[in-house]
C-alpha cells in the first residue's frame, strides 16, 4: 500500500530542495508536493518559453517483470505492450470489466521481460492490486516500487540543450516516446522523452538519493537559459492547454476512453482476451453518450471542474477542468456535453456563426462560452519522432 | 507573511483601513498567497450599497475563486481603477496599490467584529 498514515502525506526526496526554494507546499494524493514557487502564472510561461523542473517523485512505479509480463500487460491494459520493442514507451490505459477507466499509465517496456508502468499517485494502490490480479496465472511479478524511484522532468524547449551537456545519452537520437539508460550529472538515470507539459522534454527516473544532486545540477545549468523549478499549479494549467487528460477530471470510473476521445488507445485487434474486451468493444460500437470538448470563456470569470454547461439556459454537459490560461489569456476548459450540442457548436464554429447558445453556469450566472478545438495549445518546435 | 500594525481585518482574509468615515479595503498578504496569481477581481460599482458579512465580489485565481465579503455597511465610492487591467497588483502589493474598494461606512454603522494585527495573525496561524 501507498498510503500507510492518511493523516501524514508522504515526503519526496527533494522536499528539503523545495522548502529551500520557498514553495508552497500542498497535499496532493497523499503526497506533499510544491503547488508553486513563486508565481505559478510565470512558471507556466517559463515552460513554453524556456523550460521548467518539476518533481514528479509521487508517480507510481510498478515494475512488472518475468517471462509473462508481456503477456500479463496484454490482458492486464487497453494496449497491446507485447508488441512494443524494448525501449519504446507507450501511453495506455487499465480499465475495469465494464470498460471504465481505473487510470491512464505510461507503460515503459525495459527489456524482453521487464516493464515499467507509470501510474498516477492517487491511483498506484488500485492499478498495483489490478495488475497483481490480472496477472495471476502468468509468469510475472508485480513489485511497487514507487519508493525506489525519484521523478524529475525537464520540459520546455530549451530542455534538449540545458539536459545535453550534463548526459551521456546522446539525446538528438532519443526518439519521443522512447526510454534510454545513462547518466546525468553522473548519476545513473532512466531517461525518457515524454511529458505532460505539451512542450518537448524528458522524464528521468534516478535513486531516490540521487535526485536532489540531479536537480542542482539541472537548475545550475539552466539557470542561465530561463530554467525554473515549477509547481503543481503551472502543471495543470499546462496539460489543459494541451488538452491532455487528468484522471479524477476528465477520466474516471463512469468515463471510457471512447467518452474522453482517447479510444485510439484500445486496441480492439490485438490476440487473446483484455479485461474490459467486451464493454470497449460495444463503446467503439455505439454512438458516443458525450462528448469531451474544450471551451473558451466569454467573460474573465473562470469555468471550473463541475460547472453545469448550459445549452439555450438547459444543462447539456459538465466542466472538467478549467483554469485561466496563461498563453490564450483568457479562462478555458475542457467538458463533457451531450453529442448534438457538440456536433452544433462544432458546425457553427467552423461557419463562424455566433454561439450565443451555449453557456457555463458560473455560480449561478451564465456566462457565454464558445468551443475551442483541442487542443488550446499546440508547439511550434519541432520534435524528433 | 505581513500583517501590518496600522490596518483593522476580517475573518475572510480582508484588511480594512477607515478614515474619515471612509473604509479602504483590500484582501491581506495571507489570502494572496493562498490564492496564487490573481487573474480577476470583481467588485461592485460605486453606488452601490453594501453590508457587513454579506458577499459583494470574488476573486478569481489560478486554482480557485473565492467571495469577499464587505467588511462595514456602507456605499461604495471608488473601485481601484487599476486592478481590472493589472489584478497581480493583488499579489505583488496587497496592502498597497492592491487596494479593492473604498466603501464610505454608514453614519450610524460602528463598525462591528474586526480583528487587530495580533489577532489576525494569531488566526491565521491556527490555519495552517
Amino acid at each position: 500500500m501507498t498510503t500507510p498514515d492518511a493523516a501524514k502525506p508522504r515526503s519526496t526526496p527533494l522536499r528539503a530542495v523545495h522548502e529551500q526554494l520557498g514553495a508552497s507546499m500542498t497535499e496532493f494524493a497523499g503526497w506533499l508536493m510544491p503547488l508553486r514557487y513563486r508565481s505559478e502564472t510565470a512558471e507556466h510561461q517559463a515552460v513554453r518559453s524556456s523550460a521548467g523542473l518539476f518533481d514528479l517523485s509521487h508517480m507510481g512505479e510498478i515494475v512488472v517483470a518475468g517471462p509473462g509480463a508481456a503477456a500479463a500487460l496484454d490482458y492486464a491494459l487497453v494496449g497491446q505492450p507485447s508488441s512494443m520493442t524494448p525501449g519504446r514507451a507507450r501511453y495506455t490505459m487499465i480499465c475495469a470489466a465494464d470498460g471504465g477507466v481505473l487510470d491512464d499509465l505510461i507503460v515503459y517496456r525495459l527489456g524482453d521481460a521487464e516493464f515499467l508502468v507509470v501510474a498516477n499517485a492517487a491511483n498506484t494502490a488500485v492499478v498495483d492490486s489490478a495488475l497483481r490480479e490480472r496477472a495471476d496465472g502468468h509468469d510475472a511479478r508485480i513489485t511497487d516500487q514507487t519508493d525506489d524511484y525519484a521523478l524529475i522532468a525537464i520540459q520546455g524547449p530549451a530542455a534538449a540543450a540545458i539536459l545535453g551537456p550534463l548526459t551521456d545519452i546522446a539525446l538528438d537520437g532519443v526518439k519521443y516516446y522512447t526510454s534510454h539508460r545513462g547518466t546525468v550529472a553522473g548519476r545513473e538515470i532512466l531517461l525518457a522523452r515524454t511529458g505532460y507539459t505539451g512542450e518537448d522534454g524528458f522524464e528521468l527516473f534516478s535513486q531516490p538519493g540521487d535526485a536532489e544532486h540531479i536537480w542542482l545540477a539541472l537548475s545550475a545549468a539552466g539557470a542561465m537559459a530561463g530554467l525554473v523549478p515549477a509547481g503543481l499549479a503551472a502543471r495543470d494549467t499546462l496539460r489543459l492547454e494541451a488538452g491532455m487528460p487528468l484522471y479524477g477530471n476528465e477520466l474516471g470510473p463512469d468515463t471510457t476512453p471512447f467518452d474522453a476521445g482517447l479510444g485510439r488507445v484500445v486496441k480492439l485487434d490485438k490476440p487473446g482476451d483484455f479485461v474490459g474486451r467486451d464493454a470497449l468493444a460495444a463503446a467503439a460500437q455505439a454512438p458516443p453518450r458525450r462528448v469531451l470538448v474544450g471551451l473558451r470563456s466569454g467573460t474573465r470569470r473562470v469555468p471550473r471542474h463541475g460547472y453545469p454547461v448550459l445549452w439555450d439556459g438547459q444543462p447539456c454537459g459538465t466542466v472538467t477542468s478549467g483554469a485561466p490560461s496563461p498563453t490564450l489569456g483568457v479562462p478555458i476548459a475542457m467538458a463533457y456535453v451531450e453529442p448534438e450540442v457538440a456536433a452544433e457548436t462544432g458546425a457553427a464554429a467552423e461557419t463562424g456563426a455566433p454561439e450565443s447558445r451555449l453557456a457555463v453556469d458560473i455560480r449561478g450566472r451564465a456566462e457565454p462560452a464558445r468551443m475551442n478545438p483541442l487542443p488550446f495549445y499546440h508547439r511550434i518546435h519541432d520534435r524528433p519522432r | 507573511m505581513t500583517v501590518p500594525e496600522n490596518l483593522s481585518y476580517t475573518a475572510e482574509h480582508e484588511w480594512v483601513a477607515i478614515d474619515g468615515g471612509v473604509a479602504s479595503v483590500g484582501i491581506t498578504d495571507y489570502a494572496q498567497q493562498a490564492l496564487g496569481d490573481v487573474v480577476y477581481v470583481s467588485v461592485p460599482a460605486p453606488g452601490t450599497a453594501v453590508t457587513a458579512g454579506e458577499p459583494f465580489g470574488e476573486v478569481e485565481s489560478t486554482k480557485s475563486v473565492s467571495d469577499l465579503y464587505s467588511p462595514v455597511d456602507g456605499e461604495v465610492i471608488e473601485a481601484n481603477p487599476e486592478i481590472d487591467d493589472d489584478p497581480g497588483l493583488v499579489n505583488t502589493d496587497p496592502y498597497g496599490s492592491g487596494w479593492l474598494l473604498r466603501i464610505r461606512v454608514a453614519d450610524d454603522a460602528e463598525p462591528a467584529g474586526l480583528l487587530t494585527p495580533e489577532e489576525y495573525t494569531a488566526l491565521t496561524k491556527e490555519a495552517e
